[in-house]
């Protein structure tokens, strides 16, 4: 294992900032990587190989001059394509973007600038965030890494993917339902979903607002942990940004790998065991195999109540499609993207229509068309309105359990990677992959998923929340679990076929 | 009874401006149909006394000071425009008949 791309982005840090790796050697390894196995697994949508080599050069030169280096400064990073790069394409995987260059950066990618990190490139995603598999973008289908006729989840299946076949170190993504998380637990890689509002809205393409929430993809939770410092922090520029100290996750993860969990009491769901919300056998086998570990290292596991998490799938169907109705009504073909039918016989409003016709795909108009339908009069009431009401009970829920417990643990997704095509045509068993992601979305709180096993050979992914801006407690819990394994599994994926571009 | 009809369908892809196809209003109204059965279970949620969250953070008034900051220039802004004229974005004809 002395290959550049086999070693964590901590590891490349100090290799870089100590002279034994240049920027450039690494970036190159990763770009190279893209070109050997992204013909087959196709997780990126654009490469940007110079760009990613000029920053790289840039810190060369400042380490070769002695200049201070921060965190993670050379080490190269994959976005997800949902986050606004200045100069960069970025299309939300969507054809009603195609080819659209952003003018401006997102908060997140200045950060990651400021950083130096070279970006590589921009990762595949369902269309606007909407999935859990990653088939819905309109440009290509992204394969997982650990078996290519199954989906690498979604809508982060791109990022997931790069980092699960090592064509990047660290990946950014965002989780609205669980779009960082269900593709971590599907890849065997991690993925943690911040607090929300302590990470930046600014600049990423808004599916639902109240919902969406940008955060790292690693290997492992230190990686992230990293990562999750350099992007989060509060920015006058989203309204809805936390002003407060970022959680020292850090500090956490480092403190989780000394494997002592003495103390620390994790609460599991009961209702999440119960009947239709009940996981796949051979998830829950990995997913105790894992708590049995925790609980080894020191943890007390304590049964907690959260009746309303019963609802949160259809209170989550109403919240984030509503908001999704809202937000993609800017895309009406005037100030970017596609423009469909403006022969001069059209009006403008047909021009829109057509426009949206040909430049959104089908769950994307599903969206749109439940949110309309659930915020139109008559309706809204019954739906939109509860919906929001039934989110404060889940809210409520977390609340009195984080008064029992530090934490609270479950699977992160309720079945392994699936086939492609398999859920594609009942949207409802599409979002059954979110049913244990979703409840923290609403709440507002972060959560993370950690590799724990494989069942029928596919990784499992152990979720671990915290309650708001308690992003150090699930870290120290992920890190932990990560130190009773002899091998990341994320190091244990199968070398993926190397044909090409 | 099927809780949303092709027509209902076809009326709220109209107020959203999407020119959907017979094709995807056949798909649509079933799945779409499917979704809104799972959501009629809120309505056996008690919610009496409740009250609603819009926001995970419940922040209230965010202000900040009224001074000018820089922005995009107008170039930068009109970019991505699929059409643009003048320094402006050229859109169709809004009214039937020309002015």
């Amino acid at each position: 294992m002395s290959r550049i791309i086999d070693k964590t982005a901590a590891e490349l840090s100090a290799d870089i900032r100590e002279g034994r790796l240049t920027s450039v050697e690494v970036t190159t390894a990763f770009l190279d990587r893209i070109d050997a196995v992204d013909g087959t697994i196709k997780a990126f949508l654009h490469v940007d190989r110079e760009g990613a080599l000029a920053t790289a050069r840039e810190v060369d030169a400042d380490i070769a001059a002695g200049k201070e280096t921060f965190a993670f400064a050379g080490v190269p990073i994959a976005i997800k394509d949902v986050v606004v790069t200045k100069g960069l394409p970025t299309t939300a995987a969507s054809k009603i973007l195609e080819g659209w260059i952003p003018p401006y950066d997102a908060t997140i990618s200045e950060r990651i600038k400021a950083a130096r990190m070279p970006i590589l490139g921009k990762t595949n995603m369902d269309e606007f965030a909407m999935g859990s598999s990653t088939e819905y973008s309109a440009f290509q289908k992204t394969l997982n890494p650990w078996d290519t006729g199954r989906i690498p989840g979604g809508s982060g299946g791109g990022s997931a993917a790069a980092v699960a076949a090592k064509m990047a170190p660290v990946a950014i993504g965002t989780d609205t339902g669980g779009s960082i998380r269900q593709p971590g637990a599907v890849t065997g890689t991690f993925g943690a979903k911040p607090t929300y509002g302590s990470n930046s809205r600014y600049g990423l393409i808004a599916f639902s607002s109240s919902l969406d929430t940008p955060g790292p993809v690693a290997r492992n939770a230190l990686d992230a942990a990293i990562l999750h410092e350099i992007i989060s922090g509060y920015d006058p520029r989203d309204s809805t940004s936390i002003d407060a100290p970022v959680p020292p996750v850090v500090r956490a993860a480092r403190a989780g790998a000394n494997g002592d969990l003495a103390g620390v009491k994790l609460g599991v769901v009961k209702e999440f065991a119960e009947g239709s919300d009940a996981a796949e056998p051979g998830v829950i086998a990995a997913y105790e195999a894992a708590v049995e570990q925790l609980v080894k290292l020191g943890a007390e596991i304590v049964e907690v109540s959260c009746p309303s998490f019963t609802y949160a799938l259809p209170t989550y169907y109403l919240i984030a499609p509503s908001e999704a109705s809202s937000n993609l009504a800017r895309y009406d073909g005037v100030r970017y993207g596609l423009r469909t039918g403006d022969d001069g016989e059209h009006s403008l409003e047909e021009v829109m229509s057509l426009t949206r016709e040909a430049g959104f795909g089908p769950e994307v108009k599903r969206r749109i068309i439940l949110g309309t339908y659930a915020l139109s009069a008559g309706y809204v009431d019954a739906f939109y309105g509860k919906a929001q009401l039934v989110r404060t009970l889940i809210k409520q829920d977390f609340e009195k359990a984080f008064e029992q417990v530090d934490a609270i643990i479950s699977p992160t997704t309720p079945f392994i990677a699936f086939e492609f095509g398999e859920r594609m045509d009942d949207p409802y068993q599409m979002y059954l992959a979110d049913l244990y992601t979703i409840p923290t979305n609403l709440y507002g709180g972060p959560a993370v998923s950690v590799p724990v096993g494989l069942s029928e050979g596919m990784p499992v992914g152990l979720q671990v929340m915290g309650p708001v801006m308690g992003d150090d407690v699930a870290y120290r819990v992920a890190a932990a679990y990560e130190s009773t394994q002899d091998a990341l599994l994320a190091d244990t994926a199968p070398e993926p076929e190397p044909e090409g571009k | 009874m099927s809780t949303i009809s092709r027509e209902e369908v076809a009326h709220l892809a109209r107020l959203a401006r999407l020119e959907v196809t017979d094709d995807e209003l056949d798909a649509f109204a079933g799945q779409l149909d499917v979704i809104l059965e799972s959501m009629k279970t809120l309505a056996e949620v008690n919610t009496d006394g409740v009250q609603p969250t819009s926001h995970a953070v419940p922040l209230v008034n965010v202000f900040r000071e009224d001074q000018p900051q820089p922005s995009l220039s107008r170039e930068a802004a009109l970019s991505g425009g699929p059409d643009t004229f003048e320094d402006r974005f050229r859109v169709p004809r809004i009214l039937d008949e020309e002015a």
